[in-house]
């Protein structure tokens, strides 16, 4: 395997609070190689936006990386000074936003916003850099790119604003994107477009992109491979294909159970009874047991690791031949 | 034109009916402002002559993008809207009579979108609940609305020790839940939801249709369910309206609709949602965004990004065409220009 882009290793964040710290990453890792997207899923509060954050380095406070690591093309960017950080993010990673109403500047035209990007970056010559913004701005697909250079953000729809949010996030030319729900404000039919444009242009330029999301349809059809999120670890990760058709986690297995489907209508949908533990009740082992139907003794007392199981890696006593008990079922997502 | 009411609808009164029913509104700017600067009176038009029957026991979607007029039609189905034109009735009544009637009124509630803005952060559970019936005075005694406060509470899967408790220890999904046991609580046969579970996760949103599913069974409940989300809708649906811009553009049986899509504007929808299925697959984005409703399209509002657009759809606005169970206001299918 070529040597990844992005390395998340162990990586854990808290918030200390007045009643205690809390945990809202633990042990998290994951990696992206070059070219990858990879697919963030989970429920709100799973810690897969906080992982985002981590990454550009822009925790909201008070909370704070208190183990791992994550390296950046094998060099560690977790532990820089503001200033060395600054110059990586929008440089090295650039970053797309659920809202992008206030991702941009609404006193700057998007000219100025595109063109002030590139000058901090990529140090070019002033006639160039215009040059170059309305050049991103026709490849992210926005009509008469000329006239509308000069043009406020609040001139502009919805989903062109989220044309622009991207076309500044890859002006700089980034190896890495990380893009938190960037279809989630917008209408189905404009998000088909955004989510067009976004993977047309990262294949184009071979960027990896860290792809944030509770839509299950979006990473279906965009992500290389998923990695599912929950009370914030790391559950099950895999190809995108098997996560989805043959998920090994009891979770993704609910999960991906509970989504309507638009080819068949079934009378009742799966659910999960119950909902994810709070930050500051995490069950001890594995932090699904009180949710799970295939829950077993060893779940409630020690913590499962990634381990292989069907298609996948996930964090399930399920699949460790040392603790199976004799008959326990395999849950199927199909039944 | 609006023959969509009576020709479609199944045996048994319907619940609810619109007849062409049409809502205005004013957005000019203010009388000074207009009169300084020559500006004119601008009009909004919401909903464009909406017709539809909603039968006893079974539930009515409305589906399209946002500023479509679906939430719209829901202010109007209860009653918070007044319609500019046309008729509603509940039951058979003008629905401004039947609002006027305790009686009836309590028959009908809704539920909204976000459980975090529709519940008085400062009462506790319990009064929430017991709010309508209060206002309606169904129960007088202090212990019998306790007690129906927590049949409804059990109803919906809370605890009635949940009632001492505020909003904000619920989470999205239970608030939901309790949304759903005030809503019910002064026995309505009617309930308007208004994008129940667009604010949740999956997981949740799956165990409140499935709430929502049980307690129609169990209660004979009739739904007009608001949601942008197709499969939700599928999954919810016995009659779908599909919206754009103001006007239904097709109207018919759930199962029917998304078996065979008639409207290009509905195909397009269905073929923009992302599906598990698909790994991988391109999908064909709808070119185009929505015009204004201020100033929409002459003739048929779809037409600047229908793929099917002729002359004659720029001119003319389309009237309901019939195919099997299926109204469709298009040129294209009516003239047979389209092939399912």
């Amino acid at each position: 395997m070529k040597e990844p882009l992005l390395d998340i290793q162990e990586l854990s964040v808290e918030f200390p609070t007045r009643r205690g710290l809390l945990k809202a990453l633990d042990r998290v890792s994951l990696s992206l190689a070059p070219g990858e997207v990879l697919g963030v899923v989970g429920e709100s509060g799973a810690g897969k936006s906080l992982t985002g954050a981590a990454v550009i380095g822009l925790l909201p406070p008070p909370g704070r990386i208190s183990g791992g690591q994550i390296l950046l093309q094998g060099e560690r960017i977790d532990n820089l000074p503001p200033e060395r950080m600054r110059r990586i993010r929008g440089r090295r990673i650039g970053a797309i936003f659920q809202d992008p109403l206030t991702a941009l500047n609404p006193l700057y035209s998007v000219g100025r916003q595109l063109v002030e990007t590139m000058q901090t970056h990529l140090r070019l010559p002033d006639g160039e850099t215009r040059r170059r913004a309305i050049d991103w701005l026709q490849r992210v697909g926005i009509p008469a790119a000329e006239q509308r250079i000069d043009a406020y953000p609040h001139e502009f729809s919805g989903g062109m604003r989220q044309r622009v949010v991207i076309a500044l996030a890859l002006c700089a030319e980034p190896r890495l994107v990380i893009a938190d729900e960037p279809t989630t404000a917008l209408d189905v039919s404009i998000q088909a477009q955004v989510i067009e444009v976004l993977k047309g242009l990262t294949r184009e330029h071979g960027t990896a992109v860290m792809l944030i999301t509770h839509d299950m349809g979006v990473i279906a059809e965009t992500a290389d491979r998923v990695a599912v999120m929950y009370a914030g670890r790391v559950i099950e990760v895999g190809p995108v294909r098997e996560i989805v058709q043959t998920p090994s986690h009891p979770y993704t297995v609910g999960l991906m159970g509970s989504i309507p489907s638009l080819e068949t209508r079934v009378e009742r949908l799966r659910q999960i009874d119950g909902a994810m533990p709070r930050l500051n009740a995490i069950p001890p082992g594995c932090p699904f047991n009180p949710r799970c139907p295939n829950v077993f003794e060893r779940c409630r007392v020690e913590r499962p690791e990634l381990m292989p199981a069907l298609a996948t890696q996930a964090a399930c006593w399920l699949y460790d031949a040392a603790s199976l008990p004799a008959a326990s079922p395999v849950p199927s997502a199909h039944a | 034109m609006p023959d969509a009411g009576g020709a479609l609808q199944p045996a048994g009164e319907p619940v609810l009916e619109a007849i062409g029913v049409s809502r205005l509104f004013d957005v000019s700017r203010p009388w000074l402002q207009r009169v300084l600067s020559g500006g004119r009176r601008q009009t909004l038009r919401a909903v464009d002559e909406a017709s539809f029957a909603i039968p006893r026991g079974t539930t009515f979607s409305l589906v399209g993008e946002s500023g479509c007029g679906k939430s719209t039609v829901a202010r109007l189905a209860v009653g918070l809207y007044p319609p500019s034109g046309g008729d509603i009735r509940f039951e058979g009544r003008p629905l401004r009579t039947a609002l006027a009637e305790p009686k009836l009124r309590r028959r009908m509630n809704m539920i909204f979108q976000d459980p975090y803005a529709s519940l008085n952060p400062r009462w506790r559970v319990r009064d929430i609940v017991a709010e309508p019936i209060r206002a309606f005075g169904i129960l007088k005694s202090a212990g019998q609305i306790r007690d129906r406060v927590g049949q409804l509470l059990n109803q919906v899967g809370l605890a009635m020790s949940d009632g001492d408790r505020y909003p904000h220890e619920f989470s999205g999904g239970q608030r939901q839940r309790v949304s759903i046991a005030r809503a019910l609580s002064s026995e309505p046969d009617f309930l308007v939801c208004d994008e129940p579970t667009s604010a949740l996760d999956v997981s949740v949103q799956a165990q409140i249709l499935n709430l929502m599913k049980d307690l129609q069974q169990r209660l004979q409940l009739t739904y007009l369910f608001i949601s942008h989300n197709l499969a939700v809708v599928r999954h919810v649906s016995d009659q779908l309206g599909v919206m754009y811009l103001g006007r239904i553009v097709e109207y018919g049986p759930g199962e029917e609709i998304f078996r065979a899509p008639r409207h290009p504007y509905t195909r397009l929808l269905l073929e923009a949602i992302p599906d598990l299925k698909v790994t991988g697959s391109r999908r064909t984005p709808v070119a185009g965004e929505v015009p204004s409703p201020i100033a929409p399209p002459p003739g048929c509002p779809f037409h600047p990004r229908c793929p099917l657009a002729n002359a004659r759809c720029s001119a003319e606005k389309p009237g309901y065409t019939r195919d099997g169970a299926v109204l469709v206001a298009c040129h294209a299918v009516e003239e047979g220009r389209s092939t399912p």
